[in-house]
């Protein structure tokens, strides 16, 4: 069904990508503050979800043309590949480690391998959320 | 190197078995997995000379320590003698059963499997010193064997064989572990030696007898003893090397093996000589005397296994009773016991495979068509002819000088004083006389009604001739045996039999010279089983000669009365019984299984909470009530209240969608921000997913529910909602042990180096849980895509179309 | 506080198991989702309600809110969205097969077996 309203198509434009930086900002400051990749992978499926309601399934595929499908992979990979990680460093599998660092532009941040293993669950909950909502709203 | 691990070496083998079948197709399988009973039997053959000195060897490795369970590789001679008989007749039967099954025809892969695995079984109960490792070897030879009997699993008889076997021997082995448990609390280990040098701490223990009595349970069951003999008869069914190696060579000696095993523990206990050696004598009597009426070759061998496995259990009884009498009369038991298991193991396996060859041969292994096949196959006959001779205990053959020491051994029970013996022990010596004239019997009906007399070839399905030379090695090596074992049997006394006794009675002998026996084929005109023996030959000639005279005295027994009919009465009863039970009460509606549970959950809660004292309200740590929560829970309530009321999916959804919005509330209110952030996210989500959802589903119908369904739901509602509320109090309010929070909180900075404490919790401090919860959120996606777009559904294809 | 959240948790429950005991299978559903949010405050409450900041470290800030059942929430949140949307295919696909959401008329029957 190919939906024609003015208003909330044009509302959603701008607000997905206002949504969506707010996801990844949450996402980053989840370490710190509240949030993370949890929170963070459901508000991006929330903005997805937003064009989905705007606009059609058609549509969306077209503007964001990933295999959710690999992304659940890629993130349960990423998070495993985390977390088996530490075994190369002859530590006990998930030991995390983080350093501090003098960046540009940021000033002094902290890295961390567990922001790599919270990418890894970010990745897994947007795909297997828009997966799901992709089969079910696909399904005629 | 550890040689505990040689145990496991079939199983192991065993394993790349079905790939050999499969792609090596221009050899049969079997040549492959005669390597490893080969082997085996080589390398545990090198340890004859440490258990001939008396010694032993033990290797083993911890598999449960906490619970005191490891595995255990203990040869001494029982251990040693039983391990060799497994790897020696293991690998004749293996090639024999490669002429017997064909490679074309037959499904080698499973066959082998299922043999390798029995092979590993059966190490592992000979050789294990801890209870509860025997244990499970002991069931692993159950199932195998069970296996092995369904092996040609299209016929109806080998299910029932199958099955048969199984529920007996399993049911045994279940008592045996009862009182396995019994003597490992009792002794406080689970090691058999230390249960023996333990023995008198716990010997008066009211439970002992109850324990020698369920393991006797397991070691009848499994050895075939009256009344359980009856799933041996049926075990024919298997193919008939399978008979030849576990029905009368090694499996059904695990009983006895048990038996042996456990006399220097339960010798003192009279219960235990009374039913090892009055069990044993009758199921000789009965084993013998059936025998001769089956008219199925194999049948006639299955009881005679029985019954010769009845002679080696009254033996063993005979033999604990050394422990109570000085008397050098009483000392013969035992060592006769383990010669004529050897004795037995060697000239009944060779019959089976004459048995087998016979129906190889002719297509038929009823005794009333065969006739005359002497003239054809003479080198079966020759075979077959030693055996049962043997068999019947005629010289030259060995089984001729185990057969004498047992009539000795029987003879001597008369002498013996204590528990009643001086009374019923002149029994004795006149059943097994008279059983041993029934063995002469049936061994002469077995070997002469089917190699002599008159020919009937026509009436066979096949045209006989004598079998394919690679079939008949097995067999004449054990024939050749037979007879080894007459003339040199003070040699095998003293490397096999010797040390096993010594190890079967360890407190009277300090070594093996001591327990071996001086046996001689003649010891002059005053020895009394001498002439015993010359009777049965007389009695039993004349028997079989008129056996056509008396055999018509079996058909009046009436089949009604029989142990199998009762077998069978008990197994249709207790399966329609459970049946009947379990539609009572499983009657396929979901709700009704709910209800079972959430009434269990609940009335178990509640109970335990007050009859424990669990409950606890602690009204002084409860924090102030606000009135933002108060409003907050009355929303939630009224949501809820909605969500059930509501007639309309719409409506429902919103209210659902109400409720989850305040509990996202509550989550600010209580200092969640990520719960809070989180739970306002999801159920945005989830109510476009119910909206999409339902586009699919029907409107809201009650379909008709009854008052009184509606009544029971809300009671069980209600019982399950009082246990959450005061679950959540009483947790609340009992704070037994210190919340790890506090860890977190002081470690967060420096050890994870974060700040937010429920974020690091998730990446760091518990990131298993959170990568199995990812995991299962990425199965609950591709599970639904699955659903969706693969179209599962018994209809297949029908579906798509709709 | 306390009472409060248990006794609206306990009624959450009862709504909840009230609906799950029903014949329809969108009631059941819709139960399941009520079973969640119940669970969540149960842990929320059994692990104490008060508590003046959330489990976030900031300068002069020592007296945390528990964070451990917050952690065991978040986890119950996204596998109870997962678990939800499963269950709504299933009850969809289950319908599409059947023509009915009646679960008496689903019961298998004893040829099967």
């Amino acid at each position: 069904m190919k939906k024609n309203n003015v208003i909330l198509q044009t509302t959603a434009k701008v607000t997905f990508f206002i949504i969506f930086l707010f996801s990844i900002h949450i996402f980053f400051a989840g370490h710190f503050a509240p949030g993370g990749g949890f929170v963070g992978g459901l508000l991006t499926t929330g903005a997805i979800v937003l064009l989905l309601l705007a606009f059609d399934l058609e549509t969306v595929k077209a503007t964001l043309p990933f295999n959710f499908t690999v992304v659940i992979g890629v993130g349960l990979l990423l998070s495993l590949g985390t977390a088996a990680g530490s075994i190369l460093f002859n530590v006990p599998f998930f030991t995390h480690a983080f350093a501090h660092f003098e960046l540009p532009l940021f000033g002094d941040t902290e890295l961390h391998t567990a922001m790599i293993f919270d990418s890894g669950v970010y990745l897994v909950v947007v795909g297997a959320a828009i997966t799901i909502i992709q089969s079910i709203g696909g399904d005629e | 190197m550890e040689f505990v691990w040689f145990i496991f070496l079939p199983a192991l083998a065993a394993l790349f078995i079905p790939t050999l079948f499969k792609r090596v197709t221009g050899i049969h399988t079997g040549w492959f997995v005669l390597i490893i009973p080969i082997v085996l039997f080589a390398y545990y053959s090198t340890y004859l000379p440490l258990t001939a000195s008396g010694e032993h060897a033990i290797s083993s490795f911890d598999w449960i320590p906490s619970l005191g369970i490891s595995f255990v590789s203990y040869l001494d001679g029982l251990s040693l003698l039983f391990t060799l008989l497994i790897t020696g007749i293991g690998a004749l039967v293996v090639l024999y059963s490669i002429f017997y099954l064909d490679r074309h025809k037959e499904k080698l892969g499973n066959f082998y499997v299922y043999l390798l695995l029995f092979m590993t079984a059966m190490l592992g109960v000979v050789q294990s010193d801890n209870i509860i490792s025997l244990y499970l070897f002991w069931e692993l030879t159950s199932i195998s064997s069970f296996l092995l009997i369904g092996y040609w699993y299209t016929r109806d008889g080998s299910r029932f064989g199958a099955l048969k076997s199984m529920m007996i021997t399993v049911g045994g082995g279940l008592m045996m572990l009862g009182g396995f448990v019994i003597l490992g609390i009792l002794g406080d280990t689970y090691s058999i030696r230390e249960l023996i040098s333990g023995l008198s701490n716990y010997s008066g223990d009211p439970l002992f007898t109850l324990a020698a009595v369920l393991l006797l349970f397991g070691a009848f069951t499994k050895s075939a003893q009256f009344p359980f003999y009856i799933w041996l008869p049926d075990a024919m069914e298997a193919p008939t090397p399978v008979s030849a190696y576990l029905h009368s060579a090694t499996m059904v000696k695990a009983g006895l093996y048990l038996v042996a095993r456990f006399t220097p523990i339960f010798a003192e206990s009279s219960v235990w000589i009374w039913l090892v050696s009055g069990i044993g004598l009758l199921t000789l009597m009965w084993g013998s005397f059936f025998a001769v009426k089956q008219t199925d070759l194999k049948g006639i061998l299955a009881f005679s296994t029985v019954s010769q496995l009845g002679l080696i259990m009254s033996l063993l009884g005979a033999g604990a009773i050394a422990y109570h009498s000085d008397d050098t009369l009483f000392r013969f038991a035992m060592f006769a016991a383990i010669f004529h298991l050897v004795n037995h193991a060697v000239f009944k396996g060779s019959l089976f495979m004459i048995a087998g060859i016979v129906d190889h041969e002719t297509g038929t292994r009823d005794i009333r068509k065969l006739g005359g096949l002497m003239s054809v196959m003479p080198i079966s006959f020759t075979v077959a002819f030693i055996g049962g001779l043997s068999m019947a205990g005629i010289p030259p053959f060995g089984g001729f000088l185990s057969k004498e020491l047992f009539l000795d051994s029987m003879v001597a029970l008369k002498h013996f004083e204590l528990f009643n013996f001086d009374t019923w022990g002149i029994l004795f010596p006149v059943i097994a006389w008279i059983a041993s004239v029934f063995t002469f019997v049936y061994s002469f009906y077995f070997v002469f009604k089917t190699f002599t007399g008159e020919k009937k070839f026509d009436k066979l399905p096949l045209k006989p001739h004598e079998a394919p030379i690679g079939m008949l090695i097995s067999p004449i090596i054990l024939a050749i045996s037979v007879i080894a074992l007459f003339f040199i049997p003070n040699v095998v006394g003293k490397w096999i039999v010797a040390p096993a006794v010594m190890a079967a009675q360890p407190q009277l002998y300090s070594l093996p010279s001591e327990a071996a026996v001086h046996v001689q084929a003649w010891h002059g005109f005053e020895y009394i089983p001498m002439w015993l023996t010359v009777g049965v030959i007389a009695i039993g000639a004349l028997l079989f000669t008129s056996i056509k005279k008396w055999q018509p005295v079996y058909g009046l027994q009436p089949e009604k009365l029989s142990l199998n009919a009762l077998y069978d009465g008990v197994m249709t009863f207790s399966e329609k019984g459970m049946n009947k039970l379990s539609r009572f009460y499983m009657n396929g509606l979901i709700r009704t299984y709910l209800l079972y549970m959430f009434a269990f959950f609940s009335v178990m809660t509640i109970v335990v909470l007050f009859a424990k004292g669990a409950f606890k309200l602690d009204m002084s740590s409860l924090s102030p009530i606000t009135l933002f929560a108060v409003m907050n829970a009355i929303v939630a309530i009224l949501g809820t209240g909605m969500v059930i009321m509501s007639k309309n999916r719409i409506s429902a959804i919103i209210a659902l969608g109400a409720v989850g919005y305040s509990v996202a509330l509550f989550f600010v209110l209580f200092k969640a921000p990520d719960l809070a952030l989180t739970q306002l996210v999801i159920e945005t989500i989830s109510v476009a997913l119910f909206l999409l959802a339902f586009r699919h589903l029907p409107a809201l119908k009650t379909h008709g529910e009854t008052k009184q369904n509606k009544l029971v739901n809300g009671i069980i509602a209600i019982g399950v909602g009082l246990s959450v509320t005061l679950v959540a109090l009483s947790a609340h309010s009992n704070k037994l042990v210190a919340s790890i929070s506090q860890y977190y909180k002081d470690t967060v900075h420096t050890e994870a180096g974060g700040g937010n404490i429920v974020n690091v919790i998730l990446v760091d401090y518990r990131g298993f849980d959170t990568l199995f919860e990812i995991a299962v959120l990425s199965i609950a996606g591709i599970a639904v895509l699955g659903m969706i777009r693969l179209r599962l559904s018994r209809k297949g294809s029908d579906d798509e179309k709709e | 506080m306390e009472l409060l959240m248990a006794i609206v948790a306990g009624i959450l429950f009862t709504a909840a198991i009230y609906l799950i005991l029903s014949r329809s299978l969108i009631k059941v559903i819709l139960g399941t989702g009520l079973l969640s949010h119940g669970a969540h405050l149960f842990i929320l409450t059994m692990g104490g309600l008060g508590g003046s900041a959330p489990p976030v470290l900031l300068d002069g800030v020592t007296e945390f809110v528990d964070p451990l059942p917050q952690a065991l929430i978040l986890t119950a949140i996204v596998i109870s969205f997962g678990v939800t949307a499963f269950i709504l295919v299933l009850a969809y696909r289950t319908y599409a097969v059947h023509k009915t959401d009646d679960l008496n008329s689903m019961k298998g029957n004893d040829e099967h077996d």
